[in-house]
């Protein structure tokens, strides 16, 4: 992977954020799960993410709180390292080296290459360094499973149980004595043993594991070789996922694909509570360390937070992948963000810069039935026009020995609701499926078309027409235009494949298996016909800009072909296995993925230039059938000449796995880092309300500054508006008053002041006296041994720091009286 | 093997029934089980819980609960009455009226000195036990409502009697009752109906546990009489309890056929402070679990469905091993079809009748697994209903079908049958000495009646046209007191074999009319026995599924005996879970030994090699398909048929047919829920009717 030295295959954006138990914090505030590379820390209430805590350069595969300081948190990633964050400011505390794979937070786990599993304890050198290898292993248990979630620790650390298969093995560390317990393959009743999750009882040596068949076995006296005994409770239909226990023991929460959350009392099984309808197989659960969230990860992507009454509190969602995207990925050119499909029958808005699902769209508008084995219909093909403003939508449902039921709508976009609105429905628009769809790019063209092709051989142009309001005596209430159809093409009956518009609109390239046609869409003339060497037409894509006279095509037959549109002649062709084609909108580069042995190669090129601009082989293993070039809110200025293909625009993909992957240069991925480090500086500053209304302060300032100033533009000053924030901020720590004496100074200075001083003049004198004292206090704390202060540029500006006025004094002074238990209950909300 | 005619006999439906109560007896291994229609069967649980006893029951008699006293067994039941048995002569030795209404439950202490037994009409009412009879010797505290369990805590000092809607505690030296814990009746519907206390069980740690009507499993503390813990098992009912010896695990069975463990173990490793856990459950049965035992290693429960279920504890015996496995006992151990062989005529015995039936008959020939036509259809001759209330112990039909004799508890009755226009008469003249057969056998010629009487005696009476006559009776030299469970006479008249439970096998001459040999004794006991037509040996099959052949005439094991122990017999063949009830011999190959048990017949063919213990024991199925070389080659001596299930006899008749009683099993089965669903309807009921008793 590491071929071109700089670019980089890497997750960012849509990643999973179920692939691993997420991990709630002490205060319950925050939830931190593994999403990606990185540790992603959202809020519990908000659902927003606040931090992106970055540095692990594979897979992140476990998070947990430190147990000593419930402030920090490790994690531990598929590049060989533990990282201890501190989560709530985005710090990166210390790294650990191990010499193998880690994939478990619930001590360690190390993985040998041969898909063998072995569980080792980490003795974590005491170092101040940063980096920090750790030497010191032991093995504490062989062949456990590779799930997480079927090992984890016991009462107080005491033991550990692992389940594998159809044995479950509990380690005692004290004695350090192991004991199994297998269990039969499947009884006679066809349920099915294997065991698929386990967890420990906080407080009372129990067991509970969840099995393939839905059983929980909840195991006891497993100290003892033979009379270990279990009891079993069974309602999940299927695999139990997940179990986890409330940290006070009394309840036991099970999940697995029927999306129903079971709370089971402990030791009066017979008593569960439900919470159904979670929309989607729950595939991990937590609780928060003060019992009072549960939060449950879930096969779309999602992680749910319930409260402990078994409320649903918050969603937070990610990118929804299911099996397979009929839709291509697409870039909405309005919010610029991902669009696939998402939920049955919805299409996904995705923002990639932000990574945060903003809205679904209703495609289907039909009730979605959960239950596998029925066909419903599905969204196959969608396209956005060049501008934004029409999106149109296949859906198709196949009955066995019914007909195939096709509908194309049209979505128009609506300022108002700043969402798509549906304009036509156009229900069988070809009679058979639709192989291709696209719409005409020319944005300055009065009128907007749509291009389908589809099986039954034929292709349809759709236009835009007002209505005609000749039908009714009153006009329309919705005088709106609607799709029609306005040319049905065909060639020679075959069947059509992909169709392609040019750049301006001019031309329509329409592939007819072996031939390519070429149509001029203003008069529907068949211009000209290019064909090759026989093999079905796989893409089709014009050129851009500067290259926009080049048709490409690719053909079963491994053959990538350029044709001149100006001569009519074949440019070039060269012989590869090409799966994808795929043009960037803003440049005139193409990126073509070819599968080559179980491995797709990726090639950038210019169709004009004969040499790639581009390759890096192995991307990913399997196939790459989705792609999209997604275009970046501000551009790379990247000289390297291989990846100045990458500064207009990303290039995200979809590997086998549905692994949304994009690449990365050094450049992007230093200046990431470095803004995350700048943080590090900055927010070394305690979390007090002080904090809050600087950090706030600042990002107005730096709003006004140019975003081109890229890492310095970071460095700007501190606020030197008012004089008193100078003085809290300059003078050092620890000659400063107490902090609710300043609080009330600062917030003061932050108003808008109404002189009322006559009002508290009579109180003057008193509070001269306590000034005294507390100035006798300042004097004594000055003996101290001077302490570097956090504040950045505190040591620098100190000795700028003026002296207070006679009238600021006295302003203090009074506002020290002042009554601030507002203050307080508003810093607190 | 041979081909044969099979007549399938499936007209006899024989159907067990309901299990009441149980008690099992630790120290000599016995459980006692009581049947709904009031029969005693004790199971050897030492001897492959072979069913050594049977005590048939009575019209009318329903028995609660059974309680062991060292080796005297009582049971009271619903009539009011207090029983002990005899366990030598297979009956009720006498009965006590307790003059307190329905009795529901029955218990001793500890000691073994004193029982007590909990009326309809709310008292406690103890008997002193004596060596020969118990004695009244006072009422407890009466109260209000019956008592429907009772027990007693180790000490002797308290007893818990569990009743409508509470739970009293008693201190057993004043006769006060010292603790009222009520009971939580259950929820919706049936709050308004008052909650019954079907059991309950004192610890020695003066934990109470109880199970009742609204499905709970309670523990409470005994001393304060506080409620500890609730286990809600059920939506229905908890029926019976059962604690094991060292109180460390408890089973309850409750109405939907699942039996629920729950053991007392600490909640952390080091902790010493323990509670009780639900851990297993077991579902067994189709219905209602009434009665439970817990042995040492397994749990054994029966109910509605008839069948004994033995589950033995996985974490309390070798793994994968005889003693784990799971063992159904759905019919009696005894062969309860007589077949006449002469005349093609069947006896079947039901528990308050007998019914005699001719086999049908069919002239064509066939192919193997072919059926045949039938030109006369199974004709039920005659329908002979017991007298007196009393049910039938043992019955027997002559080889030449003219006699027809059954015992009951009292009684033996003979009739003689004619069938050309079909009569029976009551041979009304009988023998004094005729009063007691535990076991009836017709010579091979029809003129002779043996009869087993107390201590392993038999009489022998002769019959013939005009009377019968005492002849004279035969004693084994043992002084055994143990009675007769097998009786079987050689083809020739001159040998009359006998077992009793003692496990001695004793023959007799019948010319010389003395005691001619005693089979050396093996430890476990016979559940087959018969003699060679031709060369008079005696082949006998043990409840451990041995087999013996033994020679009359040498009065010593046969060659082939011999080598059948020195070799073994095969390891499959000792797995199987259900004794042979039955053994006879081919008429037209002496080599040949037919046996079956419950799930299969076997010919033993004593020409072919013995089974080796890597050989394919049940092999029937590819020997067929086999070359005849091949077919030769691979034949060992054990030919097993395994197509029939529930086999009741397998007999073969004068014309070298087969004839197989067996039932399907889906009727038997279906039969059983049919029936269940009847009695529990009757069942629901009970509390009401029984208040006219």
């Amino acid at each position: 992977m590491v071929e071109h030295g700089d670019i980089r295959v890497v997750h960012r954006g849509g990643s999973k954020i179920n692939f691993r138990k997420p991990v709630i914090t002490n205060d319950s505030r925050f939830l931190l799960c593994a999403s990606g590379e990185s540790v992603k820390v959202f809020s519990t209430s908000t659902e927003e993410c606040i931090h992106d805590l970055r540095g692990h350069t594979d897979l992140v595969t476990g998070v947990l709180i430190k147990p000593s300081n419930h402030l920090q948190a490790f994690s531990c990633s598929a590049d060989g390292t533990v990282r201890l964050w501190d989560f709530t400011d985005g710090i990166l505390i210390k790294v650990r080296l191990l010499p193998s794979i880690v994939v478990c937070p619930v001590l360690s786990v190390s993985v040998s290459s041969q898909s063998l599993f072995q569980l080792v304890a980490v003795h974590l050198p005491q170092s101040g360094d940063q980096l920090v290898e750790a030497r010191e292993l032991s093995a504490v248990l062989t062949g456990i499973s590779s799930n997480p979630a079927a090992t984890v620790f016991g009462r107080g650390g005491e033991y550990i149980a692992s389940a594998n298969g159809l044995q479950l093995e509990v380690y005692f560390f004290k004695k350090q004595k192991a004991y199994r317990f297998s269990l039969k393959e499947d009884n006679k009743k066809g349920g099915k043993n294997t065991f698929t999750c386990v967890a420990c009882h906080p407080n009372d040596d129990c067991i509970a594991t969840g099995h393939e068949d839905g059983k929980i076995r909840l195991w006891r006296n497993f100290n003892h070789k033979k009379e270990y005994t279990y009891s079993t409770l069974h309602w999940h239909h299927s695999a139990v996922s997940s179990l986890s226990f409330t940290p006070e023991g009394t309840n036991l929460l099970s999940g697995g694909i029927e999306s129903v959350l079971v709370q089971w009392r402990y030791n009066q099984e017979n008593q569960r509570d439900f919470l159904p309808r979670l929309g989607a197989a729950i595939t991990h659960i937590a609780v928060s360390p003060d019992g009072a969230l549960y939060c449950t990860s879930h096969s779309d992507n999602k992680i749910t937070i319930i409260q402990s009454c078994v409320k649903v509190s918050a969603v937070i969602q990610g990118l929804v992948k299911g099996e397979s995207v009929g839709t291509d990925l697409m870039i909405d050119p309005r919010s610029k963000s991902l669009v696939l499909n998402g939920k049955p029958g919805h299409l996904q808005f995705y923002s990639l810069q932000r990574d945060k699902l903003l809205y679904n769209l209703d495609i289907v508008q039909q009730e979605y039935i959960h239950e596998s084995g029925l066909q419903q219909f599905e969204v196959v093909k969608a396209a956005f026009d060049a501008s934004g403003n029409w999106l149109a939508t296949v859906e198709e449902r196949k009955q066995k020995g019914a007909e195939l039921e096709l509908n194309l709508k049209l979505w128009a976009f609506d300022e108002q609701t700043q969402s798509f609105v549906l304009n036509t429905t156009i229900s069988a628009p070809h009679e058979a499926q639709i192989t291709g769809m696209c719409f005409s790019h020319a944005t300055d063209s009065q009128t907007t078309m749509l291009v389908s092709t589809s099986k039954d051989g034929h292709f349809k142009a759709w236009q835009l027409a007002a209505q005609s309001q000749t039908d009714g005596k009153q006009p329309s209430v919705c005088p709106c235009p609607s799709w029609s159809c306005d040319f049905v093409g065909a060639y020679h009956g075959l069947v059509p494949e992909c169709c392609s518009f040019s750049a301006d609109g001019s031309l329509l390239a329409v592939s007819f298996q072996e031939v390519v046609t070429v149509w001029s869409p203003a008069s529907w003339e068949l211009l000209t016909t290019l064909s090759q060497p026989p093999k079905a037409i796989r893409n089709l894509c014009f050129g851009r800009l500067s290259c926009s006279k080049y048709l490409l095509g690719t053909t079963d037959s491994n053959l990538l072909c350029c044709w001149n549109l100006l001569t009519c002649s074949l440019e070039w062709s060269t012989s590869m296995d090409v799966s994808l084609l795929l043009a960037d909108p803003l440049s005139e580069n193409m990126a073509a993925f070819c599968c080559q042995a179980g491995c797709t190669d990726l090639f950038v090129f210019k169709p004009s230039e004969p040499r790639p601009l581009f390759s890096q082989k192995a991307v990913c293993s399997g196939m790459v059938t989705r792609a999209v070039f997604a275009p970046r809110e501000e551009m790379l200025e990247s000289c390297e000449e291989s990846s100045q293909w990458l500064n207009r625009s990303q290039l995200y993909f979809l590997t086998q796995y549905m692994d949304l992957m994009t690449f990365t240069t050094k450049t992007e991925e230093e200046r990431l880092m470095a803004s995350s480090k700048q943080l590090v500086i900055d927010d070394s500053v305690a979390m007090t309300p002080f904090y809050l209304l600087l950090g706030k302060h600042r990002q107005q300032q730096q709003g006004g500054d140019d975003p081109q100033s890229g890492v310095s533009a970071e460095r700007t000053p501190l606020p030197q508006g008012s004089v008193a924030i100078k003085e809290l901020l300059q003078t050092p720590a620890h000659v400063l008053p107490s902090t609710s004496f300043l609080c009330s100074m600062f917030v003061q200075s932050l108003l808008i002041s109404v002189t009322d001083s006559s009002k508290h003049a009579e109180e003057e004198m008193e509070s001269e006296k306590e000034e005294e004292d507390s100035e006798e206090e300042i004097e004594s704390s000055r003996t101290r041994p001077e302490q570097q202060a956090a504040v950045g540029g505190g040591e620098a500006a100190e000795s700028a720091a003026p002296a207070m006025t006679k009238a600021q004094v006295r302003e203090l002074r009074r506002v020290k009286k002042l009554d601030h238990s507002w203050l307080a209950g508003l810093l607190d909300s | 093997m041979g081909e044969f005619k099979v007549h399938r006999v499936r007209f006899f439906d024989y159907m067990p029934s309901a299990i009441r109560a149980m008690a099992f007896n630790s120290h000599t291994e016995r459980l006692a089980l009581v049947r709904a229609d009031g029969a005693l069967e004790i199971f050897n649980f030492a001897d492959h819980y072979f069913q050594e006893k049977v005590i048939p029951g009575q019209d009318g008699r329903a028995v609660e609960a059974l309680c062991w006293v060292g080796q005297r067994l009582f049971s009271a039941g619903l009539n009011g009455e207090i029983t002990e048995y005899d366990l030598e002569n297979l009956r009720p030795r006498y009965t006590v009226e307790a003059y307190g209404g329905p009795i529901w439950t029955i218990g001793s202490n500890k000691q073994g000195t004193l029982l007590m037994v909990g009326c309809e009409d709310g008292t406690v009412k103890m008997f002193e036990i004596l060596k020969e009879r118990i004695q009244f010797q006072r009422n407890l505290e009466r109260q209000k409502g019956r008592i429907v369990s009772l027990s007693w805590h180790p000490s002797g000092t308290l007893i818990a009697a569990g009743m409508m809607d509470m739970i009293r505690i008693f201190n057993a030296e004043t006769g006060h009752a010292t603790h009222r814990m009520l009971v939580e009746r259950g929820v919706g519907a049936s709050k308004s109906r008052e909650v019954v206390v079907w059991s309950v069980a004192f610890l020695s740690d003066y934990t109470i546990i109880s199970g009742d009507s609204a499905g709970k499993v309670q523990i409470w503390d005994g001393l304060t009489g506080t409620l500890v813990r609730t286990h809600l098992v059920t939506k229905w009912d908890v029926l019976c309890l059962s604690v094991s010896q060292d109180e460390s695990s408890l089973i309850a069975g409750t109405s939907e056929g699942t039996v629920v463990q729950f053991q007392f173990i600490s909640s952390t490793v080091d902790q010493q402070e323990e509670e009780w856990v639900r851990t297993r459950t077991f579902k067994n049965h189709s219905h209602d679990v009434r009665a439970l035992a817990h042995t040492e290693t397994a749990v054994v429960s029966g109910g509605m469905d008839t069948q004994l279920v033995v589950r033995p504890l996985l974490d309390k015996v070798e793994k994968n091993t005889q003693e784990s496995a799971m063992r159904k006992i759905a019919l009696p151990h005894r062969s309860l079809v007589c077949c006449a062989k002469k005349a093609g005529l069947l006896l079947f015995q039901f528990p308050d009748h007998l019914e005699v039936w001719r086999v049908g008959e069919s002239d064509g020939h066939g192919k193997p697994g072919d059926s045949l036509p039938v030109k006369r259809k199974p004709e039920k001759l005659i329908q002979l209903k017991g007298k007196g209330g009393d049910h039938i112990y043992s019955s027997a039909l002559s080889p030449c079908g003219e006699w027809l004799a059954y015992s009951t508890v009292s009684s033996v009755r003979l009739y003689r049958l004619q069938y050309n226009n079909i009569s029976i008469t009551k041979v009304s003249k009988l023998p004094k000495d005729l009063c007691l057969g535990h076991q009836l056998c017709f010579s091979s010629d029809s003129t002779k009646l043996f009869a087993s009487s107390r201590h392993s005696s038999v009489i022998v009476v002769a019959l013939n046209q005009l009377e019968c006559k005492y002849l004279h009776t035969l004693k084994p030299k043992s002084g055994s007191r143990q009675p007769v469970h097998l009786l079987c006479t050689s083809e020739d008249g001159k040998w009359l074999a006998t077992a009793n439970t003692d496990c001695e096998i004793h023959v007799y001459d019948l010319h010389k009319r003395k005691l001619h040999c005693t089979v050396p004794i093996y430890s476990s006991c016979p559940t087959a026995i018969a003699i060679h037509p031709t060369t008079s040996h005696l082949v006998v099959v043990h409840a451990d599924q041995q087999i013996f052949e033994y020679s009359l005439v040498q009065k010593e094991y046969t060659e082939w005996s011999r080598k059948l122990q020195k070799q073994g017999l095969h390891s499959l063949w000792l797995e199987r879970d259900t004794p042979v009830t039955h053994v006879t011999f081919s008429l037209k190959n002496p080599a040949h030994i037919i046996l079956h048990d419950m799930f299969m017949f076997c010919i033993i063919d004593q020409s072919l090699p013995l089974p080796e213990s890597k050989t394919l024991l049940y092999n029937q199925m590819t020997l067929r398909s086999l070359p005849e070389q091949e077919r030769i080659r691979h034949s060992h001596a054990f030919k097993i048929c395994k197509n029939f299930k529930h086999v009741m006899c397998v007999s073969l008749l004068e014309d070298h047919s087969l004839v197989v009683a067996a039932e399907p099993v889906l009727h038997y089965l279906s039969e059983v829920s049919k029936r269940a669903q009847t009695t529990l309807s009757q069942f629901a009921g009970q509390y009401i009717h029984v208040m006219g008793l």
